[in-house]
């Protein structure tokens, strides 16, 4: 269960899908014999389409996918990784589980926390930065570590850390 | 060099993501001389000899899963792929379909011509979306090639395969979670019976198997069950991947004959090179997060589904944590419940409750704000979660405590008394940085 935030009522009234976007979900939905099944396929293109997941694209995949709002609604915050609010260019998503925590992880979140000025869930004032603690993200081998976006930063410690800081623009 | 000898033996081949690569390996070999030489009833007593077990973590034997399909049954047949690798302390099938998507798909066609399905889903963690890619990349070779689809390798047997993404829940590792959020539910378990073998996905008959166990087929059914049994005990056949994390000198997977002395996998320059920075081992948690440690003196007990159930743990998903003797029993295991406190699904109370109230009293304990009654409490809340709850969430989340309090008991009881732990290398290097 995850630990949602409080769903927000701002974002644009209204979206559909532009003509990319629509193609993707035609297909996703045709992978399946039941249209349901492509509600997730289908958040996360809303997510990539917008770069969070709005109320307006929450009622746009409900009305795509013929379920009442509300189903998709408790769908959306079930799980941890749709954005139901704006996050920054750049999302630091630090593991803090027992491995990565066995090497260093807990110091490394102070760290980030000192550098950019936001704990967890913040996101930096420039809008460059949005840092988030998550559960075990299978690297525990390479821990600490960190994925920015959906990419993979291991052996992670202070001086990496700083330096790939300074590579996201 | 080879890293092993099944899985990992050519893990580490250049450009063995593409087909051209794999096939030059024997690629699809087991596919050529099984569609249409072998009955799938054939498939499934090999499978059966070879004894095969699954490697997700609960180690159930493949072939008998894959006999419990019904024959006759009307309904459309799934096989569907558990790639939702989240066992904390497991990262081996992210590297096995990182390298070798080609594997995962040889054995996905043969698992669902055994039992008698046209249409695969390989559900992926959400995070693993570059897996997605490299897996649909391959897909899309494999279909060219007339490997996947309407009519695989010319024998009139249809297959479709697709990938599936989660978007982050533990609990979607659990099979019957898993279908239900492939069906566009949130992830929440149902009661077995029926089980998916019966009615899964759709209500229909679905075989659900871990990329591992599903890795092995191609080369099971290509070398027979005999063969496979060259390697590890009479209960555990075969090689396991183990994912090794914590401070030792070579984190990483190992593909071990199963039986391999934990040990060896630890100390032996041939795997991990023991420790670092000159720590030593206070106890190592052998199958993923979910199952109960083992102090430093049960180190020779063999890495197989047998042994570690004499000593009172199991193999698990392979996911071998190493703690070290300057970290904190109580900081170590107030991590593991915090994480399935995060990850409980809310559906059942035991659950839900009883990770919330292990977590609050391992905060107090680490604070030195614990209780004389605490470590009592502690192991009492563990017991009433422990086969209470509604799926095996629960049974994850209790056994690491049980573990602790049976082996460190008066490391527990130290912080009660002390209001301090009694060696905490993590917490040094907080206050150094919060000073």
């Amino acid at each position: 269960m995850s630990h949602a935030p409080v769903m927000p009522l701002d974002g644009p009234a209204h979206l559909d899908w532009p003509q990319a976007a629509a193609a993707e979900v035609r297909e996703a939905i045709a992978r399946f014999p039941v249209a349901r099944s492509a509600v997730l396929p289908l958040l996360w293109i809303a997510q990539r389409t917008w770069g969070w997941v709005p109320p307006a694209a929450l009622r746009l995949v409900a009305s795509t996918l013929e379920l009442p709002e509300p189903e998709v609604f408790g769908i959306a915050t079930f799980y941890t990784m749709f954005n139901l609010r704006p996050i920054g260019r750049h999302h630091l998503q630090v593991c803090m589980t027992l491995s990565c925590s066995l090497m260093g992880a807990d110091r490394l979140f102070r760290h980030l926390e000192h550098r950019l000025g936001v704990g967890h869930g913040g996101t930096t004032a420039d809008g460059r930065f949005t840092l988030r603690r998550v559960e075990c993200l299978a690297a525990c081998g390479g821990g600490p570590c960190m994925q920015v976006g959906f990419d993979y930063h291991e052996n992670l410690d202070e001086s990496k850390v700083d330096a790939l800081l300074e590579a996201l623009k | 060099m080879s890293r092993g000898p099944l899985l990992f033996r050519d893990i580490d081949t250049p450009r063995l993501a593409a087909l051209e690569t794999y096939r030059g390996l024997g690629g699809y070999e087991a596919l050529a001389a099984t569609l249409g030489l072998k009955s799938p009833d054939e498939c499934i007593e090999i499978v059966k000899a070879s004894g095969l077990r699954g490697r997700g973590g609960a180690g159930f034997p493949c072939g008998l899963k894959w006999s419990f399909v019904p024959k006759n049954s009307p309904k459309p047949r799934y096989i569907v792929c558990n790639a939702d690798e989240s066992e904390p302390g497991t990262f081996k099938d992210r590297e096995l379909m990182e390298k070798n998507p080609h594997l995962l798909i040889e054995g996905m066609i043969l698992a669902g011509y055994a039992i008698g399905s046209h249409c695969g889903y390989i559900y992926l963690r959400g995070e693993f979306e570059y897996i997605q890619r490299i897996l649909d990349r391959a897909l899309a070779e494999a279909r060219s090639a007339g490997l996947v689809g309407a009519d695989v390798f010319g024998t009139g047997y249809a297959f479709e395969l697709h990938t599936h993404l989660g978007a982050g829940a533990y609990i979607c590792g659990e099979e019957t979670a898993l279908l239900s959020s492939l069906e566009g539910y949130r992830g929440q378990p149902r009661l077995k019976p029926p089980f998916p073998a019966v009615e899964g996905l759709y209500a229909c008959p679905t075989v659900v198997n871990n990329v591992e166990t599903l890795m092995n087929v191609p080369h099971i059914l290509k070398n027979g069950g005999a063969w496979y049994r060259q390697w590890g005990t009479e209960k555990s056949p075969g090689t396991k991947v183990l994912s090794v994390s914590g401070p030792v000198k070579r984190p990483g997977n190992y593909e071990i004959p199963l039986g391999l002395p934990l040990r060896t996998l630890i100390d032996s320059p041939e795997y991990c090179g023991g420790m670092r920075d000159g720590l030593k081992v206070k106890g190592v948690i052998p199958g993923g997060s979910s199952v109960p440690l083992l102090p430093a003196s049960e180190l020779d007990t063999g890495l197989d589904y047998e042994s570690m159930n004499a000593v009172g743990t199991f193999l698990g998903s392979g996911g071998v944590i190493v703690i070290d003797d300057h970290t904190c029993m109580v900081d170590a295991l107030w991590n593991i419940t915090r994480f399935y406190e995060h990850e409980s699904c809310g559906k059942c109370t035991p659950c839900r409750e009883g990770t919330y109230w292990m977590s609050e009293i391992l905060e107090r304990l680490e604070h030195g704000a614990g209780r004389e009654t605490d470590v009592a409490l502690l192991e009492d809340v563990a017991d009433n979660i422990l086969g209470k709850s509604f799926c095996a969430l629960g049974d994850a989340a209790a056994m690491p405590v049980q573990g602790m309090l049976k082996h460190f008991r008066a490391e527990f009881e130290y912080h009660v008394q002390h209001r301090r732990c009694l060696v905490n290398r993590r917490r040094q290097s907080l206050e150094e940085v919060t000073a």
